[in-house]
């Protein structure tokens, strides 16, 4: 394996367009699915950089923090989707801005 | 057995008995406690003063320390000398015979009990007030006799006006009080004591004549004297005083509690004389007080005013005295004056008893024959008011002005003064008699003073009378006057003055020979009327320039102007709130954004920092 | 040859990501979804992280993806809930957070302008990472495991039908 020599800045640059994509989704759809979705990219966005960064100095850090983060969004996932679940039979709809009983 | 401490325990104890028994006490109880409990006082100091005229012994008595606060130690301690031996004679000597004489003007009214617990109750403090040794237990007689006061005038308090007259007597005197308070402090910080002999050696050790501190407290003491003794420019409460039952405006308002400004000037004479400008200004005050009250009691139809005014302006001639340094003869005179005042109240007090609670001169008249006790005591008080004599107010008068003669500088201005007052008082005191007793009946008296009422009349003549020719213990307690060398002229002139207003009196009252209608009756003398009749419209002056101004701040306060304050807190944190819920839309999007809104600014400082 | 491969790779991931979040149909945007992630499988091989690659397509495009999938077929929105979906994404609901995420990619960019490293794409093989994990960083291997058995309790706990209570409110 070797010879990428692609500078670091462009896989960084990959990583920041892929999280302001999240980003975008999250606050753009009202369908609580689509934002966790967006959630999924960002982390995975987030997970990009560290990889990037690991194999820049050739350590195995980086990628163990993607462990970290993978395990992260395996948890958020299993919780979040469970949630949508009482969502959809509490409100009948997976539209966040109808559940909005927190408005103070 | 040391009699001493009973003196004013004796009516304190009475006076707590009838306050904690709340009127369930049968009258003949009550009246055997009030009056006998004052009785046996008067004969505890009859049995002090004899032992005190046999070896004029200063007599020095602690009873125990009031309080220790490191070296300040007020005791509960009696200073008895020849002053306090006068003062506590005319206290309980006249205090008794008001008490005796109250047995029967109170006998009909329901507070027959509660008018005997305050009238001990002020026994008692002022008793304490001219018995205590050091300025602190004068201070407390102070203060009590002040509230006993308080409580006596508004005694019918059923009737609205009594209680705004007895707050009035308060409040004004509570001007005097703090100036005295201050005056206190003073004292205290520069002296170290407020026991009164030893300040007044610390005094005379650590300041000599003419220094500001002794001016600036002898001063604040004036003010604290002004405002009980009822002088300029604190007098307007002691008219409307007149509101509580006659028996109290002759001891309370005539005989004691207004004099015990004198007694305070006395009692810290030392201190005045380090301050000679104070004691300057002490004699101008008694010289436009008396003055002033004497054209206000000509013009007065309330008996009671009239007498009321006669006490202001007697009480400015003790002022006068003061002023002079003739202390002697201030105090002579305040017993003389406690002797004569208390009878003329007693005999308005009779006069009013017997005529339906009439207080009104023109509508009485021709009393003479038909209560004559009264009559002749009220001629004798009169007399003795006016100075005629070989009355007792003759002798006391007398000295005071032979002192203001005798006073360099300013003497012959205050002694013109003072005989100016001289005439007026007889002027004002025979119109009272003539007007009252002679003439025609407008209201006829439905009853006769009993025995109760007599007997102190009757005494209290005999020692108006006899009053002047008392010696008094006085001599070790203050220096001595000396009138050898005044021009007899001088005398003859104080002598006559007074006869003179007598004959001026009779001419226009009674036998009406000077005819001064169309004086009377023209625009300016109508207006001289009113102006005098309202006590030189001083009333109203200090209406509109303090109780109006006060009045309207506190109908500004009513609205609680702080509050706006507190509303506006309350506004901001109302609406800040409302700004800060409507953050909270519940939205996930919208918490989303925000968020991301945050991000951005702490990138934002993240990257300036790194740069 | 691998530079190119890494261009393609993100030129693949960005779309599919881009095409994944514009979607009005649920599945469609998940397989986007997949797609996205296998691409970014591809850049973690490039860079030289076999191990990561490997766990991407697996857990991440596998396991994490069906879940997804489970919830969205028994969810069954069907054909109402597409249109509903569209009717959503109006330009107009583009302009803020197409305006905030603009904002922060620029900001990002600013940051990354001061880095003149050339990633080698050197392998760390995972020996090495295994060795790591489980020496210095054993501690977040634990942490990571309590997590996950929080997010399997907290999944257990709100995927049962009898949460909802019929005396609530609404």
């Amino acid at each position: 394996m070797g010879g990428l020599t692609v500078p670091l800045e462009h896989v960084l640059v990959l990583a920041a367009l892929l999280f302001s994509f999240g980003l975008l989704g999250l606050m753009l759809r009202r369908n609580i699915i689509f934002m966790l979705m967006s959630l999924e990219v960002m982390l995975n966005a987030a997970a990009l950089a560290f990889v990037a960064a690991g194999a820049n100095w050739a350590q195995p850090d980086g990628q163990i923090v993607f462990l970290i983060i993978l395990s992260v969004a395996a948890a958020e996932v299993a919780v979040g989707l469970g949630l949508v679940l009482q969502i959809q039979r509490r409100f009948k709809t997976l539209d966040m801005d109808t559940a909005n009983r927190l408005r103070g | 057995m040391n009699l001493i401490p009973l003196i004013p325990a004796l009516p304190l104890f009475s006076a707590i008995l009838l306050i904690v028994s709340a009127g369930r006490l049968p009258r003949n109880l009550v009246a055997i406690l009030g009056a006998g409990s004052v009785g046996l006082s008067a004969l505890c100091v009859a049995s002090v003063a004899i032992g005190f005229l046999a070896n004029e012994q200063i007599i020095q008595i602690t009873l125990w320390t009031w309080m220790a606060v490191d070296n300040f130690t007020p005791g509960i301690a009696f200073y008895i000398d020849g002053l306090t031996i006068v003062m506590m004679s005319v206290i309980t000597g006249v205090g008794f015979l008001i008490h005796l004489y109250s047995l029967e003007f109170m006998n009909e009214d329901e507070s027959y009990s509660r008018y005997f617990a305050y009238m001990n109750l002020f026994v008692a403090a002022m008793l304490i007030l001219v018995m205590a040794d050091n300025l602190l237990l004068l201070y407390l007689g102070w203060e009590g006799v002040g509230v006993c006061s308080y409580l006596l005038v508004g005694f019918w308090y059923q009737d609205s006006d009594n209680g705004k007259a007895a707050r009035k007597a308060f409040v004004v005197t509570r001007v005097g009080d703090t100036a005295m308070a201050l005056g206190l402090f003073l004292l205290f910080t520069e002296l170290g004591t407020l026991h009164i002999q030893s300040m007044m050696e610390a005094a005379n050790a650590q300041w000599s004549v003419g220094d500001t501190l002794p001016l600036v407290a002898t001063a604040l003491l004036l003010g604290g004297a002004v405002g009980k003794s009822a002088q300029l420019p604190l007098h307007t409460w002691l008219p409307d005083a007149m509101a509580g039952p006659t028996p109290v405006s002759a001891l309370i308002h005539a005989a004691t509690m207004v004099t015990a400004g004198v007694y305070l000037i006395a009692r810290t004479h030392e201190l005045f004389l380090l301050a000679p400008a104070t004691l300057e200004a002490v004699a101008w005050v008694g010289l436009f007080t008396l003055l002033l009250a004497a054209f206000t009691a000509l013009a007065q139809n309330d008996i009671k005013r009239i007498l009321a005014y006669s006490t202001i302006s007697q009480i400015g001639y003790m002022f006068l005295a003061l002023g002079v340094g003739a202390f002697s003869a201030s105090v002579f005179h305040l017993m003389t004056h406690a002797f004569f005042k208390a009878l003329l109240f007693l005999a308005a007090g009779a006069v009013i008893h017997c005529l339906h609670h009439e207080h009104n001169i023109f509508r009485m008249g021709g009393l003479r024959t038909r209560i004559p006790v009264v009559f002749w005591s009220f001629m004798i008080g009169s007399a003795a008011l006016a100075a005629l004599p070989f009355t007792s107010g003759f002798y006391s008068k007398d000295a005071i002005l032979l002192s203001a003669w005798q006073q360099p500088g300013i003497g012959p201005w205050l002694w013109a003064g003072g005989l100016l007052g001289a005439l007026l008082t007889a002027i004002y005191s025979f119109r009272l008699v003539f007007i009252v007793f002679f003439g025609e009946a407008n209201t006829e008296p439905d009853k006769q003073p009993g025995w109760k009422m007599s007997i102190p009349l009757v005494i209290l003549c005999a020692a108006s009378v006899v009053g002047g020719w008392f010696v008094l213990p006085l001599s070790d307690v203050f220096p001595q006057a000396d009138h050898s060398g005044v021009n007899h002229t001088v005398e003859y002139v104080s002598i006559a003055t007074p006869v003179l207003g007598l004959l001026l009196a009779y001419l226009l009252f009674l036998g009406r020979q000077l005819d001064i209608t169309a004086i009377t009756e023209s625009n300016l003398g109508k207006a001289v009327q009113k102006f005098c009749f309202n006590g030189w419209q001083i009333d109203g002056l200090y209406h509109n320039l303090l109780v109006r101004p006060f009045k309207g701040l506190a109908h500004w306060w009513r609205n609680e102007p702080i509050d706006y304050i507190y509303n506006a807190i309350i506004a901001l944190s109302q609406w800040s709130h409302r700004g800060l819920s409507a953050l909270q839309t519940g939205e996930l999007r919208w918490y989303a954004t925000t968020m991301v809104f945050g991000l951005v600014l702490l990138t934002v400082v993240m990257l300036r920092n790194a740069s | 040859m691998m530079e190119v491969l890494f261009y393609i790779a993100s030129l693949v991931a960005l779309s599919a990501t881009a095409l994944a979040l514009t979607r009005s149909n649920a599945t469609h945007a998940l397989i986007y979804l997949i797609l996205s992630l296998l691409a970014v499988a591809v850049v973690f091989f490039l860079l030289g992280a076999p191990f990561a690659a490997a766990l991407e397509v697996l857990i991440y495009a596998g396991a994490i993806m069906v879940l997804f999938v489970f919830v969205i077929m028994m969810l069954n929105l069907g054909e109402a809930g597409d249109a509903r979906e569209r009717q959503w994404l109006t330009p107009r609901n583009w302009l803020v957070p197409g305006f905030m995420a603009t904002l922060l990619f620029i900001e990002l960019m600013l940051a990354l302008s001061h880095t003149p490293d050339i990633v080698s794409g050197v392998a760390v093989e995972p020996k090495a990472v295994g060795l790591a994990l489980f020496g210095p960083y054993v501690l977040a291997v634990e942490i990571a495991s309590m997590l996950l058995l929080a997010g399997l309790v907290g999944a257990y706990h709100l995927g049962r039908r009898f949460i909802v209570r019929e005396s609530e409110d609404d």
